[in-house]
């Protein structure tokens, strides 16, 4: 241990004299010319407080005394782990359904908000995860779907005054029209390449959205997109059904939620098909999966036809959440965001996608707090994050179809 | 019957000839070794065979027919199926995967069944899955069916190039240097597989540099220098054949 430590205190000792030294410009030179100290060494002894914790438990580590803590933890995840997949999947998931299902009534308002958005781009991101991450297409553009999504429901709505139901099925339509729009030209595309194409597109319908005046109502938005209605029987005089609006943000919680969990059966059935094994083949070697029999042409563009219609559904949910549509909900800011999700939770697991989610929208609602430190706090949490697990929260674990146990590998 | 038929075929990149005015066939029930020196244009036939390339003049027929033109997932599905010189695999997808991808063409549930998960789409899964442990049983790679493909010893990521290849259920099966890398008794494992595959009624075509294995296995032997087929015939009558001689080794000395 004694020696770990002469190893590196001096390294230490003269970083911390030189965070001093270009600390002090930066906090102890005034707007005004005057100069002062006190601030700098307050800050400093912070840090170097913070550090040389840091430091101390660096030098435990590197000289293993570190494992007496360790392996105890090591060993109980790995038995809870264990207990874990032996339990059948369906306890475990209709635990998390129940969770759920009586969240709103155990929250308030404010976190049943925040779920709502949760679950919409859940549909967003397993939308985008069959693009990236199952077909291997980088897509920067993929808020755009979401937005024909919206817009062809607020259109529907308030200019032909259809009702939500009807409109869904063509928001979907719309959306994945759109996704071959954008998927055909691009289909000799890789990469880079493909990534700035996506780009073009996303902007290209922002701006299209803000321009068309007659239709979308320019920048200004579309107000007024009715809510989702449902028929509900009444028993005043005679049996009769009735309109019924869905105002209450509980109720709306309830579509959001059944629009996620059957994105997540879609995705996920279609993920271990043959049609997801095409994509997969795709996104590992595109010439060998053309080779091998998969018509990469057709696989693409069901690709970006597949994410684009998840996307057209969230988005019709999402006007008749907002009963307001404006360009400014899908700009490529979301575009971008929404890839983080799905990068930052793991970009080829289900369960990582919906965790990150989660972590993108809870994680800066948490932070508030911090007021305008917030989104540094965020953005150095997505740094970190992406440094200690370059494949995300939940990394992908390959299925196991065999029953019997894997050989040891060989060197 | 010639089963896959090259005739006259001339691909040009610009001015430079790859291949130029070359025919020949594989014939049902042969394994026929494609031999000549590096850059002769073997892995070009291959490309034309599989469509990758498409001719600038000539034909190609299978089983009498022209595939030339056709898309190379519909020429693999045709019945035509090849390994690559440089591994190809999956990487990140499990062996079984890997063979279950070729299975694609021979199968044909859409979304919709898969999103509801019909029952032909559960028989469909389940047929899959059992013709490509076939496959990997019949290459000897069925212990590593879970194994990603990435972390498979060497020669048997070779066998499961061809694993995935067979479980096709193709008609002819094109080797692309399958026993580049292996050491002696691996290549002589592979020798015992080719007749195997082509016992089980698949015609093969072989390239390889590695003479034990051609001579050894195959029944006829194509050699081409620069494009141009310079000698056909039975492995006895290529090693005496002194043009071959002549394109491995230059001219003698004292002429």
């Amino acid at each position: 241990m004694i020696q770990e430590f002469k190893k590196i205190w001096k390294q230490y000792a003269i970083t911390m004299l030189w965070l001093l030294g270009i600390l002090w410009p930066l906090l102890g030179i005034h707007p005004d010319g005057t100069l002062s100290f006190r601030q700098t060494f307050t800050v400093w002894s912070y840090i170097l407080a913070g550090t040389f914790i840091c430091f101390i438990f660096y030098i435990i580590n590197k000289s293993d005394n570190f494992k007496l803590l360790t392996e105890p933890i090591a060993n109980t995840s790995q038995k809870l782990n264990n207990s874990l997949q032996s339990m059948p999947s369906w306890i475990w998931k209709s635990a998390l359904l129940f969770g759920a299902v009586i969240y709103p009534i155990a929250t308030g308002r404010y976190a049943t908000d925040v779920a709502i958005n949760v679950l919409l781009y859940v549909s967003l991101g397993l939308g985008l995860y069959v693009v990236v991450g199952l077909a291997g297409m980088l897509d920067l553009g993929h808020i755009a779907f979401y937005g024909v999504g919206a817009y062809t429901y607020a259109i529907l709505n308030v200019k032909y005054g259809m009702g939500f139901w009807v409109c869904f099925p063509f928001a979907g339509l719309s959306a994945c029209i759109a996704g071959c729009i954008v998927g055909y030209p691009t289909l000799k595309m890789r990469g880079d390449y493909l990534a700035i194409v996506t780009l073009g597109f996303g902007e290209i319908v922002r701006i299209i959205l803000n321009n068309w005046m007659s239709l979308t109502n320019g920048p200004n938005g579309i107000l007024g997109v009715k809510s989702i209605g449902i028929l509900r029987p009444v028993m005043e005089n005679g049996f009769t059904f009735e309109m019924f609006w869905v105002t209450k943000l509980e109720l709306f919680y309830y579509f959001a939620l059944g629009l996620a969990i059957l994105t997540i059966i879609a995705v996920t059935r279609l993920g271990s098909s043959r049609i997801g094994r095409a994509w997969e083949s795709i996104r590992e070697d595109e010439t060998a999966a053309e080779l091998m029999g998969v018509n990469t042409f057709y696989y693409k563009l069901l690709a970006y036809a597949m994410g684009a219609i998840f996307a057209g559904f969230a988005g019709a949910l999402f006007a008749a959440r907002m009963r307001f549509v404006s360009p400014e909900s899908f700009t490529f800011l979301e575009s971008v965001m929404l890839l983080c999700m799905v990068v930052l939770g793991g970009m080829n697991s289900i369960p990582g996608i919906i965790l990150g989610v989660i972590a993108l929208i809870a994680l800066p609602e948490v932070f508030r707090g911090l007021e305008s430190y917030r989104m540094l706090v965020f953005g150095s949490t997505m740094v970190i994050m992406m440094l200690f697990r370059p494949s995300g929260l939940i990394a992908a674990k390959r299925k196991k179809m065999m029953e019997t146990k894997q050989p040891e590998e060989r060197g | 019957m010639a089963h896959l038929e090259l005739k006259n075929i001339t691909v040009r990149f610009g001015g430079l000839y790859a291949l130029s005015e070359l025919s020949f066939s594989i014939n049902t029930g042969e394994v026929l070794g494609l031999i000549g020196p590096n850059g002769a244009g073997k892995t070009t036939i291959f490309n034309v065979l599989t469509g990758v390339y498409k001719a600038t003049e000539g034909d190609v027929l299978f089983e009498g027919e022209s595939i030339l033109g056709r898309k190379p997932h519909e020429i693999f599905a045709k019945g035509v199926a090849r390994t690559f010189q440089n591994i190809r695999l999956f990487s990140k997808m499990t062996a079984l995967e890997n063979t279950m991808v070729a299975r694609h063409c021979r199968s044909n549930i859409g979304v919709v069944g898969s999103i509801l998960r019909t029952k032909a789409q559960i028989e469909e899964e389940t047929f899959i899955k059992q013709k490509a442990l076939d496959a990997l049983e019949f290459m000897g790679v069925v212990k590593f069916a879970d194994t990603v493909a990435s972390n498979l010893p060497y020669g048997y990521q070779r066998r499961l190039e061809i694993a995935r290849a067979l479980a096709s259920e193709p008609k002819v099966l094109l080797l692309d240097e399958p026993a580049a890398g292996m050491n002696p008794s691996e290549s002589a494992e592979l020798m015992k597989d080719i007749e195997k595959i082509s016992k089980s009624g698949i015609d093969v075509l072989l390239v390889e540099h590695d003479m034990k294995v051609v001579m050894g296995v195959c029944s006829r032997i194509v050699c081409v220098d620069h494009g141009i087929k310079i000698a056909e015939g039975t492995p006895q009558e290529i090693q005496k054949n002194p043009q071959v001689i002549e394109a491995y080794l230059g001219q003698p000395a004292n002429q």
